[in-house]
Parts: C-alpha cells; sequence; structure tokens
C-alpha cells in the first residue's frame, strides 16, 4: 500500500509490482482493442524508466531542449493561434501543421497526461513526446492511418528509445494488408530508420518558436531525409 | 468521514461515491467478473439460495444497480413454481387430458407465483444498465426499476417479504440509517440479508488479500475500465468497513432480531442476516 505522495497532478504513485502488471496488462489490452489508446499511454509510462531519463538528459546537453525544460511549453488548442497558422506561407511548419490537423481530424488536445510517472520532469518529457507527435507526421509527412503511424512509431523508436514505440513499431504491421507491408518493409521503414539515426533530437526543438521556418528547411537541420514517394 | 483512505464530509463522500458508480457502471460486471475470477457468481446464488423465496415473496433488493440479486430471484421463484406445478400435475393423473391442459394454462401466465422485486439503486447510470441487461435477458415480469437512496427509502412502512442489499452498505454514507430503513419498509416477520465484503481474520490469507487487493485489483480497473482511482477506492473501502460482530451490533440495533452472519470464503464475503419480528 503505498502513500499518497502525488508529485505532479493526475499522478499515481504505483509499486515496482503494480508497473510491471500494468505493462503487462496494457500490452495485451493494446493489442487486443487497438482503440484503447490509453492504454498505449500507460505501456509507455510504465516501460519508459530508462528511455525517459535519457531523453531528459539529451534535452539537458541542449540550449534549445534546455530552455524547453524550463519553459514547459504545451501544445494545445487553447495556445495554439488557429488562425495565425493558417495564415502563415505554404511550406512553413505552422501552415502544414494546422492542415495535417484538418486532413487528418485530428487535435493536440487528445493526448493523455501522464498518470503513472514517478518523476515531474520526466512526466513533462513524456507529455511533451506525446504533444510533438503531431508534428512529427508534419515532418515525416505522414497521415494517420495504420500505416503512417507505423513509419512514425519507427522513427520514434529510433529516437527515443522507449519500449512503447518499440513495440509499437514492431507489431503495428500485424494488421496491415500485404501490400502494404511490401512497401513499409522496402521503403519507408528503411528511409524511417536511416532519418531516425541520422537526425537529432526532435525533442530538441521549440516548434512554437518555428513556425514561419519552411517544413522543408527544418528536415534539413534536423537531418531528416526527404520521405521515398510513395502513396501512405 | 473516509472516502477509501481520505478524510472527508459527508456531502462530499456521497458526491464521490455517486461518481465512481457512474464511472464504473458500464464495465460493472465485467469488472465484478475479472476481480472476483467469476466468484462473484456464486457469493450472490448463495445469498439467494439462503433467501429461499417461496413464490409470492415482494423482495426489495436495494443498491440492486445493474439487478444480479434480482434476476437471480426471479429464476429461483420460476423454478420453484414450476416444482409446485409439476407437483399438482403428479396429483391429478386421473384428469382428462383437457382439463390438464387447462389447468396448465391458467397458472402458465402466473410463472412467477406473483413475486415480484423492486430493484432502488441511487445511481442512475447503475440503473440505466441493469434495465438494459434484463431486456437483454429477457426480464420483464414482476420486475420493477426504482431510483432511491438507501438512507430515505420512497417506501410506504411493513411493505416487504425480504430485503437484500448485496455489496452495497459498504458505500451508504450513514450506515445506522439505511439499516433503520430496512426495518422500516419490511413487514413484520420479514427478513433482512445483507451480502458484503468483510475482514478475514485468519493472518496469512489477509496478506494475500491484501496483497491481491491493492497490487492487483487498481491495475485490473485500470486495463479493463481505464479507471484506477475507482478501484482504489473500491479496496480501501473494504478495508474501511465495519468487521463481522460489529456490523452485527449494528443491524441489532436497528431492531432486527436473530442476527446472524455467515462467512463466506474464509471472511472474504460475509452474509448477514436479522428478521423483523
Amino acid at each position: 500500500m503505498e502513500g499518497w505522495h502525488q508529485l505532479y497532478p493526475g499522478h499515481i504513485p504505483t509499486s515496482p509490482l503494480q508497473k510491471a502488471l500494468l505493462a503487462a496488462g496494457s500490452a495485451v489490452m493494446a493489442l487486443y482493442d487497438p482503440y484503447r489508446h490509453d492504454m498505449v499511454a500507460v505501456l509507455g509510462e510504465t516501460t519508459g524508466c530508462l528511455a525517459l531519463p535519457n531523453l531528459r538528459d539529451k534535452m539537458k546537453n541542449h540550449p534549445e531542449g534546455h530552455r524547453i525544460l524550463q519553459e514547459r511549453p504545451r501544445i494545445h488548442l487553447s495556445t495554439l493561434d488557429m488562425a495565425r497558422l493558417q495564415g502563415l506561407p505554404e511550406g512553413s511548419l505552422g501552415r502544414e501543421y494546422v492542415r495535417f490537423l484538418e486532413d487528418n481530424k485530428v487535435s493536440p488536445d487528445t493526448r493523455m497526461p501522464p498518470k503513472f510517472v514517478d518523476d515531474e520532469e520526466l512526466a513533462y518529457v513524456i507529455q511533451r513526446y506525446r504533444e510533438v507527435h503531431d508534428l512529427m507526421h508534419t515532418l515525416l509527412g505522414m497521415p494517420t492511418n495504420m500505416l503512417g503511424e507505423v513509419v512514425v512509431k519507427w522513427f520514434e523508436a529510433v529516437q527515443t528509445g522507449l519500449p512503447m514505440c518499440v513495440l509499437g513499431a514492431a507489431f503495428g504491421p500485424v494488421r496491415l494488408s500485404t501490400r502494404k507491408l511490401q512497401v513499409l518493409a522496402t521503403e519507408l521503414v528503411p528511409w524511417a530508420i536511416r532519418s531516425g539515426l541520422n537526425a537529432s533530437c526532435v525533442l530538441n526543438v521549440y516548434y512554437e518558436q518555428r513556425w514561419e521556418q519552411p517544413v522543408e528547411s527544418l528536415r534539413e537541420e534536423l537531418g531528416i531525409f526527404p520521405p521515398p514517394a510513395v502513396r501512405v | 468521514m473516509h472516502f477509501g483512505f481520505q478524510t472527508v464530509t459527508e456531502e462530499e463522500r456521497r458526491e464521490k461515491i455517486y461518481q465512481v458508480f457512474e464511472n464504473v457502471a458500464k464495465k460493472y460486471d465485467v469488472m465484478n467478473d475479472s476481480m472476483t475470477l467469476g466468484i462473484h457468481r456464486v457469493w450472490k446464488d448463495i445469498l439467494v439460495h439462503k433467501m429461499n423465496p417461496c413464490p409470492g415473496t415482494l423482495l426489495l433488493d436495494v443498491a440492486g444497480g445493474t439487478g444480479d440479486i434480482a434476476f437471480r430471484f426471479i429464476n429461483y421463484v420460476r423454478s420453484v413454481r414450476q416444482r409446485q406445478l409439476q407437483r399438482k400435475l403428479k396429483h391429478h393423473q386421473n384428469l382428462s387430458w383437457q382439463e390438464i391442459f387447462e389447468s396448465y394454462q391458467k397458472d402458465e401466465f402466473n410463472s412467477l407465483g406473483d413475486s415480484q422485486v423492486v430493484v432502488c439503486d441511487i445511481n442512475r447510470e447503475m440503473l440505466k444498465v441493469g434495465k438494459q441487461k434484463a431486456e437483454h435477458l429477457g426480464y420483464s415480469e414482476g420486475l420493477s426499476w426504482v431510483l432511491g437512496n438507501a438512507e430515505e427509502l420512497p417506501f410506504d412502512d411493513d411493505k416487504f417479504d425480504v430485503y437484500t442489499i448485496a455489496f452495497g452498505i459498504r458505500n451508504v454514507t450513514r450506515i445506522d440509517l439505511a439499516l433503520q430503513e430496512a426495518y422500516r419498509v419490511l413487514k413484520p416477520g420479514g427478513r433482512f440479508l445483507c451480502l458484503e465484503f468483510s475482514h478475514v481474520s485468519n493472518p496469512l490469507l489477509s496478506r494475500l488479500y491484501d496483497l491481491y487487493s491493492f497490487q492487483v485489483i487498481p491495475v485490473l480497473g485500470e486495463v479493463i475500465a481505464g479507471d484506477w482511482r475507482s478501484y482504489q477506492y473500491l479496496v480501501e473501502s473494504i478495508r474501511q468497513f465495519p468487521p463481522q460482530e460489529e456490523l452485527k451490533v449494528m443491524i441489532e440495533d436497528a431492531g432486527f432480531f436473530k442476527v446472524d452472519y455467515e462467512n463466506l470464503n474464509f471472511g472474504i464475503v460475509a452474509i448477514h442476516s436479522g428478521f423483523k419480528l
């Protein structure tokens, strides 16, 4: 029985046994019912104990990442000036991000807040990773269908080392058709891995201060290779 | 006042508990099966067998939410009624086929023998789930659903033959008031039956039970229902509830006689019984 030492709003302290059970249970449930996004989130939190400190240190040792850790920016519909972003030039990060949200009918507000991370700063790191996910889609030019999500997961797996990304990347393709699997294996995954390895840490980018920057330029700066010319 | 292991006011407690059951209503049955590995079904069966209702009984099932006790009651009186009818038929061996057919017809529309059960719950969501279940399973005759508070029942005095409360009394804020109300609405000769989590005295078993309760159940709540907190509350509230002897005294204080209890599974669950004489 744990005492209620809440480190941040929404925090649920858990024993190692509970974390292990949660990790196993959430993995099974996420596979069984892919609509349980909350289970994917729980899996990420309960298995990230090595990867999250790693990510946090990468951020700490980088000037832009360090600033993000200090200022703790959040990506919410309420904090984004959607009208302004829409007015930005074509090809700019802001314009393409808004286009992505509209085309795929998603919102940055559906990201789960962390519950089972037992460190307040690491809780922010995983929150940042979640909120930046849509920007990954934008940078990689991948839609939110199953194939696109798997490609982004491969990229994120290489970039963050989060076991949840690795599992998602490995098991995600299970539900894809053979034709899509072929495209995935021959073109998309190799590119995602190469880009992930080559690119600097994507969490070290203060996206909120770069809306005007063209996506191509940001890709080059980070080291993400241009996406292959396939329809996803 | 306690809400699980937290300290709150009475009003806050009622509010919080309402929210817990609002959240868990849809997954209530699934969670019961997962947490107890299906054993809760056996406990409820034992309760109704102990009740041993005969056709014509009027049952009030309080905190009856999703209808588990009500459906079992209906099944039980139906089968008792069946046996009654069969015995009657056996005694009519020298009647003509026509006469036997007619007598069977007459009683067929009385398959419950005028038994009735009123399911009363304070939570709309739980009642909703219960009604849907009833429809789905084909229960309609002899069944009523009433929104009400165990501490202040919307029924007249001396109305019911049996009063049951299964896994509900733990969530009542003023148990003494609920017991008084139970006494009030029962007919003289009526029976009070309470099925509830209780205290395990065996030290080894108690440790294992605690381990399972606190380590596994909230995890099940999170994985199956996406709701850790409600199930954390559940296991904490079990620890806060009075043990067998204390509850027995409280029931006696409300005016009941012949108060007794039966432990199931070493005290994980107990059935308390009392009579209004």
